[in-house]
């Protein structure tokens, strides 16, 4: 697939590089929420589906998610250098901001009004999480399989990691697999992909 | 430690990476039994510290690795500061780097591999039937994390849970820059709501 001839994209490795560090710098609690509001709704690189299809890969491949999304999307746009920068740019600035913090630890480690301040903190990382997966699972009814049966789907994934609490890898291979042998059966085997 | 413990220490890190599925937290509990139970080279608090920090500062959760390897480091051998500081950033670059370097070569080659072969109808039907997996995973991550913070079965907790509300509101809804509403979410937090 190669770098999208028309809509928003990133210019050079630079504007990568500052995108991700812009990111990170709002994913307090892991960046997944934050990924799909900064390069989709706010940059406009990426579309729903797209990111949903982006992300997947980085979701079942080891390592943090979020760099190897970084590292794939990178290199899709700028090669090697795309790839490394966007890396660069997830990982510097929160890691200058974790050091300061772990020096000072013990300044603050026990305040009551620290403690009260990150689990405020936290609350909103949950809204950010809910409120794009949300956007997400409404991006469904667009979905191959259709809107109810790709719900379906996501809502068995969502109950078995929560409710059944199995290992993800475990939800991968079952609900991703029966999900891709479906695809696998509506696409015709001559038929191009749109685009 | 001697150069020995730093080359055990960059094997541990190159070897759990292509074993971390799911994300850097995956790798707690294996982590946790080389630096803790088996080296000694971390204390059990200082461990927990480095969770709970990477947490509660912005960026992607791996980062608790790279400060773990960076208080190995620091507490490698007795010295002058200057001296310390080296080492504790050559143990968090022999962290990053070796958690990183394998699952990011892989990436790569898997994504390069995906792009030579867009209209194949394997990857395709890869690329489309995750998706259903992916919105799953990201609800799920939601779910577990307002149960960390005691919001799923608490009502005595109004405030906190009101917040989730309204934010999950305000991201779906609006276009509004989540750093206003992380900074009043903590502000609200601090001024004594939780």
């Amino acid at each position: 697939m190669a770098a999208p001839a028309t809509g928003p994209h990133p210019r050079n490795a630079r504007e990568l590089f500052w995108a991700f560090s812009h990111l990170a710098m709002q994913g307090f609690g892991g960046v997944l929420g934050v990924v799909q509001r900064e390069l989709v709704e706010r940059r406009g690189w990426l579309s729903n589906e797209e990111f949903l299809e982006e992300w997947s890969l980085a979701q079942v491949l080891p390592g943090p998610n979020v760099c190897n999304l970084a590292l794939m999307y990178g290199w899709r746009q700028h090669g090697p250098r795309g790839a490394l920068a966007a890396l660069a740019g997830l990982l510097a600035l929160p890691l200058l901001t974790l050091l300061l913090v772990a020096s000072v630890f013990r300044l603050g480690a026990d305040q009551p009004q620290v403690v009260a301040a990150l689990r405020g903190m936290g609350a909103v990382t949950v809204g950010v999480l809910a409120g794009a997966g949300i956007k997400l699972l409404l991006a469904l009814r667009s979905h191959r399989l259709g809107p109810l049966a790709a719900m379906a789907l996501a809502g068995l994934a969502t109950l078995g990691i929560t409710w059944l609490d199995l290992p993800l890898p475990a939800i991968v291979a079952g609900v991703g697999g029966l999900s891709c042998a479906w695809v696998y059966r509506c696409l015709r085997p001559g038929e191009r992909a749109p685009g | 430690m001697n150069p020995a413990d730093w080359l055990e220490l960059l094997r541990l890190h190159l070897t759990l990476s292509p074993l971390a599925i799911g994300g850097a937290m995956t790798l707690a509990p294996e982590l946790h039994r080389a630096l803790v139970v088996q080296h000694a080279w971390l204390s059990e608090a200082q461990f927990q510290a480095c969770l709970t920090l990477a947490q509660a500062t912005p960026g992607p959760n791996v980062l608790y690795i790279a400060l773990a390897g960076w208080t190995v480091g620091l507490q490698a051998a007795a010295g002058p500061w200057p001296q310390q500081l080296v080492l504790a950033a050559l143990g968090l670059a022999i962290a990053l780097v070796g958690v990183l370097l394998p699952s990011s070569l892989l990436a790569c080659a898997a994504g390069h591999w995906l792009r030579q072969h867009p209209q194949h109808r394997g990857v395709r039907a890869f690329r489309q039937g995750m998706a259903p997996v992916v919105v799953g995973v990201m609800l799920s991550a939601a779910w577990l994390l307002a149960c960390s913070l005691d919001l799923c079965t608490a009502p005595s907790q109004p405030v906190p849970a009101a917040i989730a509300v309204a934010s999950t509101l305000a991201v779906w809804r609006t276009r509004m820059n989540l750093l206003w509403l992380i900074g009043a979410g903590g502000l609200i937090g601090a001024l004594g709501g939780l």
